[in-house]
């Protein structure tokens, strides 16, 4: 124990485990004083997200842009910067898919390529807003991110109105040759709304791997994460990394939004309040410990138990809710890092 | 329609709204000079919100009129205890204080929608028989002109809430409360070496920050929605912390930002009945708030600088 408690890379595989563990545990007991049954709550839980090929392809189709969201926020920690904002990188970049899908006739193999670019470089551009007013002003990005998040609502919002509404409150449909959805992966999954956009997702997360552990670019990126003052006296240009990190971080939410836009609804909604998945990838990117691989177990979690609430309401009569209030205290596990060390550090001393 | 009259639209509209706004952002204000940030504030009204019509729909039976008021207090009660979890685990577990405040707002909506269907067995609540109504002020609503524009058809909660900024600015910067509080938000182990309890300073200034957010959350929901569901706030904490921001971390400042805010969320809604106003998209209504933030923190407006330490957990001998 007192090994693995010196050893930083086995501690961040631990955390996040007990965190999720935890967040079970104290959900099965809210469960319990709401009068449910855990047991049959949780039953039907992993029944809704295994039981079923429809269950598993719905499970993978809504992790897509959970993973996204996740490695956006994860990215940008890894550069000591917290991007709250991907929720309205993920509104612009969903927008720019959809407009780039409806507007232009292109050959399938150019389209869908050209309306995910079209996604991440809208979310990059919302990114990089913060991004460049950290760098330039010293601003704090939580901050601009946050209020980034409602212009990105209303601004959407609104160009749909204007100049892409097909009515009931939606933008026009996609154009096929656009679409990520998959009549092969419905088939084999009974029909479920899974589409290509977990190829994608997948290639991201290779993609931020190879960006942080094997250029120069992501060397640094972390460098000034870890110490400002220290890149800077090795000659790294601190404000460059900044911009950069948060561009990079907005352009996979970015492609988060593009999941829903060509794949799951291939149209978009004229929102009145956040979808969520944004502030959800806060919590993938924390239980992930910020490493692509972690990130794509706990997207598939997260959308897991999004996807599962409905089956255990309807054969526990546990409210869908309960599946926010388990990942809100996976996030206060995962952050208080601090209780679990000082929980197993009890342990470990009593064990000797 | 005559400019008065026009401002006898505008100017109710926006003390309406802004009321919610002023009691939250001096919540965050209390906290964020205590050193600790707080982004929870708009769960922690959600949970007022929460509180404040379940109190509501349970009394108004028995106490009728009186029972949003009452249900005010309880909702004051209720999200200092909840806002107690943010404390816990940023100040004595020394968590990132932004990810607790995240965490903090997913749980409120999970936790009150949850209880909401357990308790109701449906996803909202039925609408109070009792709101905080607009009323004219009496004696002063009979001023000529500036009886009509600011004595008229505008909730108590308003007055009450402007009233307490005041107050908030006296405690912070006239009583040695006051001073405590912003040492230990501008140089936590100068205090410590004066002999202040920093953390117990900090756990004061959340649990008030709760309070604020409570009532700010109840006199929503009271006043403006009137029934509660998961998506009663919709953004008002986040437009409470702009204000809080806006107002440069300031009682006053912030009960003025909240004032404007509250007036552009109105125009946004009665700019319809406004001549010149009607052809602004509202669009622009409805982002100029986060806008103008975004401008005052890079100092186009103003700059505004927060405490500090805030965002750091004070950690004894540590220098």
């Amino acid at each position: 124990m007192q090994k693995l408690l010196k050893n930083d890379r086995l501690f961040n595989i631990v955390v996040p485990v007990f965190s999720a563990l935890l967040g079970m545990l104290v959900g099965g007991i809210i469960m319990l004083l709401g009068g449910y049954n855990p047991i049959t709550g949780f039953g039907a839980l992993i029944d809704g997200m295994f039981g079923s090929p429809k269950g598993i392809g719905e499970m993978i189709r809504a992790a897509s842009p959970l993973i996204l969201a996740g490695l956006a926020v994860g990215f940008a920690f890894k550069t000591g910067l917290f991007n709250i904002g991907v929720e309205g990188q993920l509104l612009v970049g969903w927008l720019a898919s959809v407009w780039v899908g409806y507007a232009l006739d292109l050959p399938t193999v150019i389209h869908v390529p050209l309306a995910i670019l079209a996604a991440a470089l809208a979310g990059g551009i919302w990114g990089m807003i913060p991004g460049f007013l950290k760098a330039r002003f010293k601003v704090h990005e939580v901050i601009v991110t946050i209020m980034l998040n409602y212009v990105a609502l209303y601004v959407t919002a609104d160009i749909i109105k204007r100049y892409l509404y097909a009515g009931n409150e939606k933008s026009y449909k996609i154009n096929e040759s656009a679409s990520l959805s998959s009549e092969f992966l419905a088939s084999i999954t009974n029909g479920s709304r899974l589409h290509w956009g977990i190829a994608v997702t997948i290639i991201v997360a290779f993609i931020m791997w190879f960006i942080l552990d094997k250029t120069t670019t992501g060397y640094e990126l972390k460098a000034v994460g870890f110490n400002q003052h220290a890149s800077m006296y090795a000659g790294m240009n601190v404000s460059k990394n900044i911009v950069l990190s948060m561009s990079i971080s907005g352009a996979f939410a970015g492609v988060a939004g593009a999941m829903e836009g060509l794949g799951t609804f291939q149209n978009m909604t004229v929102l009145s309040a956040f979808t969520g998945t944004g502030f959800d990838g806060i919590a993938v990117a924390l239980l992930g410990a910020n490493n692509p691989f972690g990130i794509v177990i706990a997207g598939l979690l997260f959308g897991g138990l999004n996807t599962a609430a409905p089956q255990m309401n309807f054969n526990a009569n546990v409210p869908q809710e309960l599946v926010e209030i388990i990942i809100a205290l996976i996030i206060f596990f995962v952050a208080s890092g601090y209780l679990i060390r000082l929980i197993l550090m009890r342990f470990s001393k009593e064990g000797k | 329609m005559s400019f008065l009259d026009i401002l006898a639209i505008i100017i109710p509209a926006a003390l309406y709204t802004a009321a919610p706004l002023i009691f939250t952002a001096l919540g965050g204000v209390f906290s964020e000079k205590s050193g600790v940030i707080n982004i929870g504030l708009e769960g922690l009204m959600l949970f007022g919100a929460f509180a404040g019509v379940l109190t509501t729909l349970a009394l108004q039976d028995v106490v009728g009129a009186a029972s949003p008021w009452i249900a005010i207090l309880v909702a004051a009660l209720a999200s200092a205890l909840f806002s107690l979890l943010h404390a816990v685990a940023s100040i004595t577990l020394r968590a990132d204080q932004t990810v607790s405040g995240v965490a903090i707002n997913l749980l409120a909506v999970g936790l009150t929608v949850f209880l909401i269907r357990s308790i109701y067995g449906k996803g909202q609540t039925d609408f109070v028989d009792f709101r905080l109504n607009k009323e004219d002020l009496p004696f002063l609503s009979d001023i000529p002109v500036i009886g009509d524009i600011f004595f008229s058809q505008v909730p108590y909660t308003s007055y009450i809430a402007i009233l307490v900024a005041i107050i908030a600015w006296y405690f912070i910067y006239k009583t040695p409360f006051g001073l405590r509080l912003r040492s230990v938000g501008e140089h936590p182990m100068a205090a410590d070496t004066m002999g202040i309890n920093v953390n117990r300073m900090r756990y004061i200034a959340v649990l008030l920050s709760g309070a604020f957010a409570g009532i700010g959350g109840s006199v929503y929901a009271l006043s403006i929605s009137g029934n509660f569901t998961g998506g009663t706030i919709s953004g008002q904490g986040f437009l409470a912390l702009a204000a809080m921001i806006f107002g440069k971390w300031h009682p006053i400042g912030a009960m003025g930002a909240a004032l404007f805010f509250g007036f552009a969320q109105s125009l946004s809604i009665t700019g319809a009945q406004i001549p010149f106003l009607k052809d602004i998209p509202s669009v622009f209504l409805l982002i100029a708030p986060y806008v103008l933030t975004i401008l005052a923190l890079t100092g186009f407006v103003g700059r505004a600088e927060a405490p500090k330490a805030s965002g750091i957990p004070y950690v004894k001998g540590k220098r």
